[in-house]
């Protein structure tokens, strides 16, 4: 008894038992479900048995015009929030970090307020305001611009629209905060050599900023690539369920929640899962390889 | 402050500089004004019948007139929705406090055992902290929901909490946070006879605080206003969080919107408050993957 006391107590086993924890959390909660999932992803699940079918999931996908539009939706909308969250929320973080901006405290909090909003509030206030009645604000907002009034939900642009409106509001203050981390990283000396040689706040910023806050722009990319690709529940609050008229808002998760939950069809749910992952994490691969986030050695 | 854009301190003001000025923060007042926008119109929305949102949907109305404090007087009154609303917030208010305590004390001493030892497997272990951010979450969730019904998580607090425990974020952030303590203090206290326990427990933790708060802070932000997993896993509607009660108000005949726009703006007035107390924690715990890489 005494011994196991004294084992316990060692510093060579003290490390793995703070760790215990983890290790226990990540086999059940994230081996297991993973493996589960790339399992069942080769059977047809039934209520009592589940059956190896091989391929077949995966080859009924290739054929699955409605998985094919939820792709496409998920990839347009990654693609859109790529162009909007990280070159706009990057200027405005240069501006907020200059000293030409009074009260700087007020607005950051304020541009962090649709991050404390849930999804199911936020949701419901954008898809209220979207309605296709010409008293609903968005509608009241292109009448003054002389456009008319839109079936915003009910058309393909205009729903793309919608969802990268939300996107927009929810968080670019988010990552104009995380910008504004990376660049008080940056060492201000840089800058005062750069003004002794006489360069302009263009050339700065594309000189330092840029190329500094590379790390910074890499993991807001990084993580944009996985939210834009698996983005499911801000669909499903604007359309205030998973349907929407010939799928214009089917994401690829809200497919998979679709299958998985609403048809229970465990198995062919969780192909579109593993057909996901594969291309978030090719993507994001191809991204940090092509950044050069590999070569250089982290320091630990 | 890395200024990019701006004069150096020494020169004088100069009328270009203020001009600039101006500019600059209209632009911060204009890009808020957008940001509060559909808020501040919710708000103002809560103040009327809720038909008027099915009817009219959402705009800004600043007709005071026609305002009222009916909805308010029903969801704080003495009737069916009013109880039901506020189990729901009780709910909410259970189920953040027990795992933003569980996530910060669990995530607390993984991260201990990360940064503060050094051992073969440490590095693998870490490594694998960061392998399960590379999955989103929405690809496990078939399995796990399979799994909770298979070890009757399903419709529990317990399903709803245990599985978010270990965050690897949060275990991230506690060790680079670590990561800057001086470890001579970890000798010293073996020295005195302190067990490793003890020393993780008496030593470490106190002088760890600022990363509890930023921690604690986006975890019950996170807590609070999770949906998907707590959708999948609550079955009761008196189990129910807040988000999922108030999504179950979202139907067609819009009977409901009273609730649901009044109790919409209360619900997101817990979070507000702990934000607005501890701002400067939260833009530090949120930024520290941003600046490391």
């Amino acid at each position: 008894m005494k011994g196991f006391r004294k084992f316990l107590y060692s510093q060579k086993t003290a490390p793995y038992v703070f760790v215990l924890p983890f290790i226990l959390s990540f086999a059940i909660f994230w081996i297991y479900p993973l493996f589960s999932a790339i399992i069942m992803s080769f059977q047809d699940i039934g209520a009592i048995s589940a059956d190896w079918i091989g391929f077949a999931n995966y080859q009924k996908l290739l054929k699955d015009k409605v998985f094919h539009t939820a792709m496409l939706n998920s990839a347009e909308y990654m693609l859109g929030t790529l162009l909007l969250l990280i070159p706009f929320p990057l200027l405005f973080a240069v501006l907020m970090d200059s000293r030409l901006v009074k009260a700087k405290g007020v607005w950051k909090a304020l541009l962090y307020l649709p991050a404390l909003t849930s999804v199911v509030i936020s949701g419901t206030l954008f898809r209220l305001m979207f309605t296709e009645y010409p008293t609903g604000q968005m509608n009241v907002l292109t009448q003054m611009l002389g456009l008319g009034t839109f079936k915003w939900l009910k058309i393909k642009t205009t729903s793309m629209a919608a969802l990268l409106i939300v996107c927009c509001w929810r968080w670019t203050g988010v990552n104009m905060l995380y910008f504004l981390s990376g660049l008080k990283a940056i060492d201000v000396s840089l800058y005062e050599a750069a003004d002794i040689d006489g360069a302009n706040g263009l050339q700065k910023f594309k000189f330092i900023t840029i190329p500094l806050i590379k790390p910074t722009t890499i993991y807001v990319l990084t993580i944009s690539i996985y939210a834009g690709l698996a983005m499911f529940l801000e669909s499903y609050m604007l359309w205030a369920g998973n349907s929407s008229p010939n799928n214009i808002g089917l994401t690829i998760v809200g497919y998979l929640y679709k299958r998985g939950i609403e048809k229970n069809d465990m198995g062919y749910a969780c192909a579109v899962g593993v057909v996901l992952m594969i291309i978030a994490l090719t993507i994001n691969v191809v991204q940090l390889v092509a950044n050069g986030t590999f070569k250089s050695d982290k320091e630990d | 402050m890395a200024g990019n854009l701006d004069m150096k301190d020494s020169k004088p003001k100069t009328r270009a500089t203020k001009i600039g000025s101006v500019f600059a923060t209209a632009f911060f007042v204009l890009l808020c004004a957008l940001i509060i926008f559909p808020v501040f119109a919710g708000l103002l929305a809560s103040f009327r019948p809720g038909t008027e949102l099915i009817r009219r949907g959402l705009a800004i109305n600043l007709d005071v007139s026609t305002m009222t404090l009916d909805n308010y007087k029903y969801l704080f009154g003495k009737n069916a929705d009013s109880v039901k609303y506020f189990m729901w917030y009780k709910n909410s208010l259970i189920i953040t406090l027990l795992s933003v305590a569980l996530t910060l004390i669990v995530c607390y001493f993984v991260a201990y055992g990360l940064s503060m030892y050094n051992y073969k497997l440490k590095n693998f272990l870490f490594f694998l902290v960061i392998a399960t951010m590379m999955v989103p979450f929405e690809i496990l969730m078939l399995p796990m929901y399979k799994e909770m019904i298979k070890i009757h998580l399903i419709d529990t607090y317990a399903g709803v909490i245990i599985p978010g425990i270990c965050g690897a974020s949060t275990i991230f952030f506690f060790k680079q946070y670590m990561q800057g303590l001086p470890k001579e203090l970890l000798d010293a206290a073996r020295i005195d006879g302190c067990t490793e326990y003890g020393i993780a427990v008496k030593i470490m933790l106190p002088i760890t605080k600022p990363a509890f708060a930023a921690m604690g802070i986006l975890c019950a932000m996170g807590s609070w206003n999770a949906i998907l997993w707590p959708l999948l896993v609550l079955k009761g509607a008196e189990k129910f969080t807040l988000p999922i009660g108030l999504n179950t108000l979202l139907t067609p005949y819009g009977n409901n919107y009273d609730v649901l726009i009044a109790g919409s703006m209360f619900g997101i007035l817990p979070i507000f408050i702990i934000f607005l107390i501890f701002q400067k924690y939260i833009i530090d715990g949120m930024t520290v993957g941003a600046v490391k890489g």
